[in-house]
């Protein structure tokens, strides 16, 4: 897995004088840009918030509930907290799934895009 | 007691490292640049490096001591392992990839990107330091204490030997093969620990016909039998931290350095320099989560299998004491040459550990405090990489004494403190500089310093140092033996709960007291666009 895949240097460079590329400052002020900060943002820090959230209440009621965690499901010996604990792994394994989902088919191609405009093709 | 044969537990030992030899042998005829040395040449897959990942961050204490601590605790143990996994989202989702983005070798690289260059990466080079040398010393001292465990060596001199054979091997390891070797090290590891795990895994559920209630039950009636008060409590919390408010608070503290301080430990941060670009890493990440996540499940089985097959008295009472829950196990289940398998993967283990750490540390220190601090950004060429490898010998020598030094006394709180300080030192000032434009170089210092600091005097001024006593023996628990001296002023074992907040308000306050610099504007301009595009980011080397 190397850069194989990447176009070599200049492949799609505008023939020279044509347009400049664009500088960092006025990219970060495009509405391309803006609109990428915005998207990655509004997935990144609510689910982060979430999660969070959702490890410190299990920690909480760990430490604070014993006995509601301690709760035995029917005869057997699966508790509450038993349950919550396993809950921690599947919503892991869930955000990591859907984020990766969604940063393969709406983010990276808009990145990819942004990119090219800085670099003219080249990176 | 004596189990197995230590002659098989060397004997695989030995063939493991006789593979990873030659592996790390091939893999240093590429090292020619500073990028081959630190990043691999940044032409590991993400799935390669996710493995690494796993090779890396579960070490021998994640092994044995949550296997043990379940056995012996129950679910107290469980929640150690989920506050580890859960932190690998703060890893996917804010850092990884804008990281990757932006950084060249070192957390520092970030860091220092738009602020002034020479404080922020001599603070942030300390940092690290210190993370890696705390890491280090508890990953010696447990070398030093499986030997007692799985070769029968309890005398010092026998230890020592053990430490200073582990120290050499991380040197050859790192001296020769780099970031490359340590690399296919770890990903060894990781594959030979988390199969062992799992055919262990399938070998306890298949015992108690693939049901784990009643593989729960038979740990609470093993423990019933031999006499431990409360079996029951075994599937419920706070069996080994509710005693008292106190301890409670003393597990939130932990719980919180350990989600914050996985996404700020040095090790893990440089091993996304060492794919080609954000997407890999961001796969890295992916990879990681998935294995770490199976091998803590595997864990969870493994523990309650060892209390029902062993029980918790019996791994009280064996050498090594909580930790030989898991080699017990597997002593219990497939006699000796089970029992040498998992003894070389936890000797492998802390092998592959101790190569990421010491890389870590020597590019921290060629890269951010010579090439950069000393010689101003300009070292002459190759001078970098040169430096790089004396300092491998020279944090080789420092584990291996310290790790003797180590030996024999109370030193499992050096994790605990690593990653505290990991969170205190490293993560709030990553994520400013990433996400807070306003953010200066007054925040940045006052918040590494201030998290460092804290911590350090935390810990010095807590029960691990001094003053604690086992009410029943009447010995100290603390690292000061005499139990005459006692200065805990300050009640908890962990500083995070303190020093955390603490480095994120210092942050804030230095930022708003302070002006951005001259360059500010276009500095963060570029940062910005560069973490999010990937415009301009480190790429591949072609060989």
């Amino acid at each position: 897995m190397t850069a194989d895949h990447r176009p070599p240097a200049g492949a799609h460079r505008p023939p020279a004088g044509a347009h400049r590329p664009p500088g960092f400052d006025e990219v970060r002020d495009s509405a391309e840009f803006v609109a990428l900060r915005r998207s990655f943002r509004r997935v990144v820090f609510p689910t982060t918030a979430g999660f969070l959230a959702w490890y410190a209440l299990y920690v909480l009621l760990a430490a604070y509930a014993p006995d509601l965690m301690g709760t035995r499901l029917g005869g057997s010996t699966i508790t509450i907290g038993l349950l919550m604990g396993l809950g921690q792994f599947v919503t892991t394994f869930a955000i990591t799934m859907a984020y990766r989902r969604w940063a393969d088919r709406r983010f990276d191609a808009r990145a990819e895009a942004l990119r090219e405009q800085i670099t003219g093709g080249a990176r | 007691m004596n189990l197995g044969n230590p002659l098989v537990n060397i004997s695989i030992f030995g063939a493991f490292v006789a593979v990873t030899m030659v592996i790390v042998l091939r893999a240093s005829r590429d090292n020619r640049t500073a990028a081959d040395y630190y990043a691999a040449g940044r032409s590991f897959s993400g799935p390669q490096n996710g493995t690494a990942i796993a090779g890396d961050y579960l070490s021998a204490a994640s092994f044995l001591g949550i296997a043990g601590a379940i056995a012996i605790y129950g679910y107290d143990g469980f929640l150690y392992s989920i506050g580890f996994l859960v932190a690998w989202l703060v890893a996917l989702l804010l850092v990884a990839e804008l990281l990757r983005n932006t950084g060249k070798f070192t957390m520092a690289d970030v860091l220092s990107f738009r602020l002034r260059q020479r404080p922020v990466r001599m603070a942030a080079a300390l940092a690290t330091l210190a993370v890696c040398f705390f890491y280090l010393l508890a990953q010696m001292a447990g070398a030093g204490g499986l030997v007692a465990l799985l070769l029968g060596i309890t005398a010092p001199a026998g230890q020592y030997v053990v430490v200073a054979v582990v120290g050499v091997l991380m040197i050859v390891y790192v001296l020769v093969g780099g970031m490359k070797g340590t690399t296919w090290v770890q990903i060894v590891k990781a594959v030979l620990l988390i199969a062992g795990a799992g055919a262990m895994t399938v070998w306890v559920l298949a015992t108690y016909g693939f049901n784990v209630s009643s593989l729960m039950q038979a740990a609470i009636d093993t423990a019933a039998a031999q006499g431990v008060e409360d079996p029951e409590g075994l599937i419920e919390p706070m069996n080994q931290y509710g005693a008292t408010a106190l301890t409670k608070l003393n597990f939130l503290s932990l719980a919180l350095a350990l989600v914050l301080g996985t996404a700020g430990l040095p090790h893990v941060l440089m091993r996304f320099y060492t794919v080609p670009d954000a997407k890999q890493a961001r796969r890295s990440v992916v990879w990681a989560i998935w294995l770490i996540g199976l091998f803590y499940l595997f864990t969870l089985v493994l523990g309650y299998g060892a209390g029902a097959l062993v029980g918790p008295e019996a791994i009280r009472a064996a050498p090594g004491g909580v930790n030989s829950a898991a080699p017990l196990l597997a002593y219990e289940l497939g006699g000796t040459l089970l029992l040498g398998f998992i003894a070389a993967v936890a000797f492998a283990t802390i092998l592959a550990v101790v190569a990421g750490l010491a890389i870590t540390a020597a590019a921290s220190f060629a890269h951010d405090v010579y090439a950069s601090v000393v010689k101003d950004g300009s070292p002459d060429p190759g001078a970098e990489v040169k430096v790089a490898r004396r300092t491998v010998v020279v944090i080789g020598a420092v584990a291996i004494l310290g790790g003797m030094f180590a030996v024999g006394q109370n030193v499992a709180f050096l994790v605990a403190l690593a990653f505290a300080v990991a969170a205190s030192a490293n993560l709030p000032t990553l994520v400013y500089s990433l996400f807070w434009r306003r953010f200066t170089t007054r925040g940045a210092l006052w918040s590494i310093y201030g998290g460092l600091g804290s911590c350090l005097l935390l810990i010095a001024l807590s029960p691990v140092v001094s003053g604690k006593v086992d009410p029943v023996t009447g010995l100290s628990l603390s690292l000061v033996k005499d139990t005459g001296v006692d200065f805990a002023l300050f009640p908890l074992e962990n500083p995070g709960i303190v020093s955390i907040p603490l480095a994120f308000l210092l942050g804030w306050v230095g930022t708003m007291t302070s002006r951005p610099e001259p360059d500010h504007e276009a500095k963060a301009d570029e940062m910005e666009v560069r973490a999010l595009t990937g415009a301009g980011a480190e790429g591949a080397v072609d060989h």
